[in-house]
């Protein structure tokens, strides 16, 4: 009788040691779709070992927009999750409007500043503080092509300047395939637009342009002719692209339709889900003049402010478990991005990645490394629809001159600010 | 016991007579209230509170510092905003009279006595009961040029066949135009039915005796009558076009560019996706206003006529 009392005291107590630190956290995240739910589920296991508990707060919806409108909605109410999603500058607008909280101890403790990109560091902190931990990068600048279209139509090699893309396309035009697939909704016409300016202009003007939003740059020549290339890319197209989701288009290079997609690396997944390997059976490029240059895109999770200190350890402990060697491997083999951490070997990666983070390193040392603007990294929300609305307009309207476009660039970002 | 005492039993029938006297007079009011303090709060409240936020700067959540009316300046100053207001004049324009006029001539066909008219009736009637997300889908399967009419007309063998116009950004409003009225026109013609139904055969009679023509007994008898039906056919068809999104979403996405941008998916975006509430309030009042404009003297003038007529 006494041993059955003490045992269940003792089991109590450690019960009740094992609550102090342990804690539930809500998770607000939009890794839905196959690869991506895999890698959550990764996590959510880790801290779950952890001892604490994850609460899932899945929103789906590909670029995020529903995520953040739910969480919006959760933070005016003055309840919002303790961990969620964000990108880029929304980081520091939430933090700036006092939501978030900091997690400078478990940067301290796992020495983030030595193994972490500067820039990309420099995206998750608040006033010098890290508020959010970052998971993976992902490159935007990616040619997906299928070999087999590129041979049929008399191609050799995936085009490396706009004029071999342009000969390339009207050879593909003419065996009877689509020079380049596409999908025409704003933030494509955006991605593709991104990449052919990054190309002409390079890094520094890239900078100028769309993270600075500097009127001289944004009417200069090399924004016209960059406006210019990517309107003729539009001849490159079908004519059913109006409304087209990303991967029916991925899918046409799969099938065997079309010849090219320009495409951030998430594309990766259509191609291994449809069992291909990379380097036989479609080849991943850099798009034309974009080689050693790397536009990204950076998924973070952002912790905000609790006072529960077991939740606030719960932070804590995800983050150092995000940032984790064998995490970072395991995540962005599902996720098909590449780790965010400069100190880990990519050996099991496929070819892709191992490209992927070979440019990652040139683009560092060459200044080639730039936020992407058409996936939230470079400017607010406003301003990019403001871009959006302008490049897509541009791209759907014959009649609408370069010239025209750009100027209305600059007025329409003067007038999200 | 003295008689002039009353039983207890009389006194409770007498205090409950009362009582559900009381509640019979509270009842009405009661029962009306909930509902009618939820629509004043939910309706008008927040009606109220998108005012106050299209007076202030807010971006991604509401804040309160006010700014006055900066914020429908932006708006009036924004191309997408213009874009998407001419295209509610064109698409409501046209909506509403296709609709009016489709649906009048489908009732007056049915209405000559013909046979299988239930059966008629259900398939002009039915596309009403498909959602908006249902009808868009479907409609941009059957416009788009590689999958839908066209290519079926030019599988026929009219190789120059062109119905491009849902990746045309000059023709793709009227897109939305067809979608819509191939919805809600079987619904306006049930509503004409009912109105013709309703009209006294012997005013038929009559005027075929005064040796009128159908026609003449049509334009001159009939539709004057059917002046009620126009109303509230038009009140209907006017909110549908006001508020409509879910069409817009499902058939074009607003593209191509943002050609087909309506009020409604314009205020969406810029109030949830792009972190600037105050503009998307102003455009949600501008739409309200919008609204009003068109139903205050309609309202007056039709309600102002059936008192005096």
């Amino acid at each position: 009788m006494k041993t059955i009392h003490a045992l269940a005291a003792g089991a109590l107590l450690s019960a009740a040691v094992g609550q102090a630190n342990a804690a539930e956290i809500e998770v607000l995240h939009w890794w839905t779709s196959g690869g991506e739910a895999k890698a959550a589920n990764l996590l959510k296991e880790k801290l779950e070992a952890k001892g604490h508990t994850w609460k899932d707060f899945a929103v789906a919806g590909g670029a995020g927009d529903s995520a953040m409108t739910v969480l919006k909605s959760r933070a005016i109410s003055g309840n919002p999750p303790a961990v969620a999603q964000i990108k880029g500058p929304l980081i520091k607008e939430w933090g700036d409007m006092g939501f978030l909280g900091n997690i400078d101890k478990a940067a301290e403790a796992d020495g983030w500043d030595d193994f972490l990109p500067e820039e990309v560091a420099a995206a998750d902190k608040v006033e010098g503080h890290y508020a959010a931990v970052p998971v993976n990068i992902h490159r935007i600048n990616w040619i997906w092509a299928n070999p087999e279209v590129l041979e049929d139509s008399g191609v050799d090699h995936v085009p490396q300047t706009w004029d071999e893309f342009f000969d390339a396309a009207d050879k593909i035009r003419e065996a009877g395939y689509i020079p380049l697939a596409h999908g025409g909704q704003p933030w494509q016409d955006a991605t593709v637009f991104e990449v052919v300016m990054m190309g002409i202009g390079g890094g520094d003007f890239y900078r100028k342009a769309f993270v600075d939003l500097d009127p001289e740059a944004l009417t200069s020549d090399t924004m016209i002719e960059s406006l210019k290339t990517f309107k003729k890319l539009r001849g490159t197209m079908d004519d059913n692209i109006a409304g087209r989701d990303w991967n029916i288009a991925t899918s046409m290079v799969i099938g065997g339709k079309a010849a090219m997609q320009i495409m951030g690396d998430w594309a990766k997944g259509e191609f291994t889900a449809a069992g291909m390997t990379p380097g036989e059976d479609y080849e991943c490029v850099a798009p034309p003049m974009t080689e050693s240059m790397f536009s990204y895109n950076t998924d973070s999770l952002a912790m905000f402010d609790v006072d529960d200190e077991g939740q606030q350890q719960a932070q804590l402990d995800l983050a150092s478990i995000v940032l984790s060697k064998d995490f970072q491997v395991q995540f962005n083999q599902a996720k098909g991005s590449i780790p965010v951490r400069l100190d880990v070997s990519l050996d099991d990666f496929d070819a892709c990645a191992k490209a992927s983070r070979e440019a990652f390193d040139v683009a560092m040392d060459e200044k080639g490394l730039v936020p992407s603007l058409a996936h939230g990294m470079a400017v607010s929300d406003s301003q990019q629809g403001a871009v959006f609305d302008v490049i897509t307009n541009f791209f759907n309207d014959p009649d609408m001159k370069a010239e025209t476009a750009s100027e209305r660039l600059v007025s329409a970002v003067r007038a999200a600010e | 016991m003295p008689s002039n005492v009353p039983a207890p039993a009389t006194v409770e029938r007498r205090h409950r007579r009362s009582l559900a006297g009381h509640i019979e007079r509270v009842l009405p009011r009661l029962v009306v209230a909930p509902s009618l303090g939820v629509a004043l709060f939910f309706v008008y409240g927040y009606m109220l509170w998108t005012f106050l936020l299209s007076l202030t700067n807010s971006r991604m959540l509401p804040q309160y510092d006010f700014v006055g009316f900066a914020q429908y300046a932006r708006l009036f100053a924004n191309e997408r905003w213009h874009v998407a207001a001419t295209n509610l004049v064109v698409f409501g324009g046209l909506f509403i009279v296709s609709c009016l006029v489709i649906g009048l001539l489908l009732a007056i066909f049915l209405d000559q006595r013909i046979r299988q008219e239930g059966a008629l009736r259900t398939i002009y009637l039915y596309p009403m009961a498909l959602s908006l997300i249902v009808t868009g889908v479907v409609w941009r399967w059957l416009l788009n040029p590689g999958l839908g009419i066209q290519a079926m007309v030019r599988g026929w063998g009219f190789e120059d066949f062109t119905f491009n116009w849902l990746v045309d950004s000059d023709m793709a409003i009227y897109t939305l135009v067809i979608a819509a009225v191939w919805q809600a026109s079987g619904f306006v013609m049930a509503l004409f039915l009912a109105g013709l139904r309703s009209i006294d055969d012997s005013l038929f009679q009559a005027a075929a005796l005064d040796g009128a023509s159908l026609p003449r007994i049509y334009t001159r008898i009939v539709l004057p009558s059917l002046r009620p039906v126009v109303f509230s056919a038009v009140m209907i068809l006017a909110h549908i076009a006001i508020k409509s999104f879910d069409l817009v979403m499902a058939l074009t996405g607003g593209g191509p560019g943002y050609a087909t941008d309506l009020p409604a998916t314009f205020m969406y975006a810029h109030t949830f996706t792009r972190g600037q509430i105050g503009l998307g309030s102003a455009s949600a009042i501008m739409m309200l206003c919008g609204v009003l404009a068109i139903l205050v003297p309609y309202l007056y003038s039709e309600l102002r006529g059936q008192r005096h007529g």
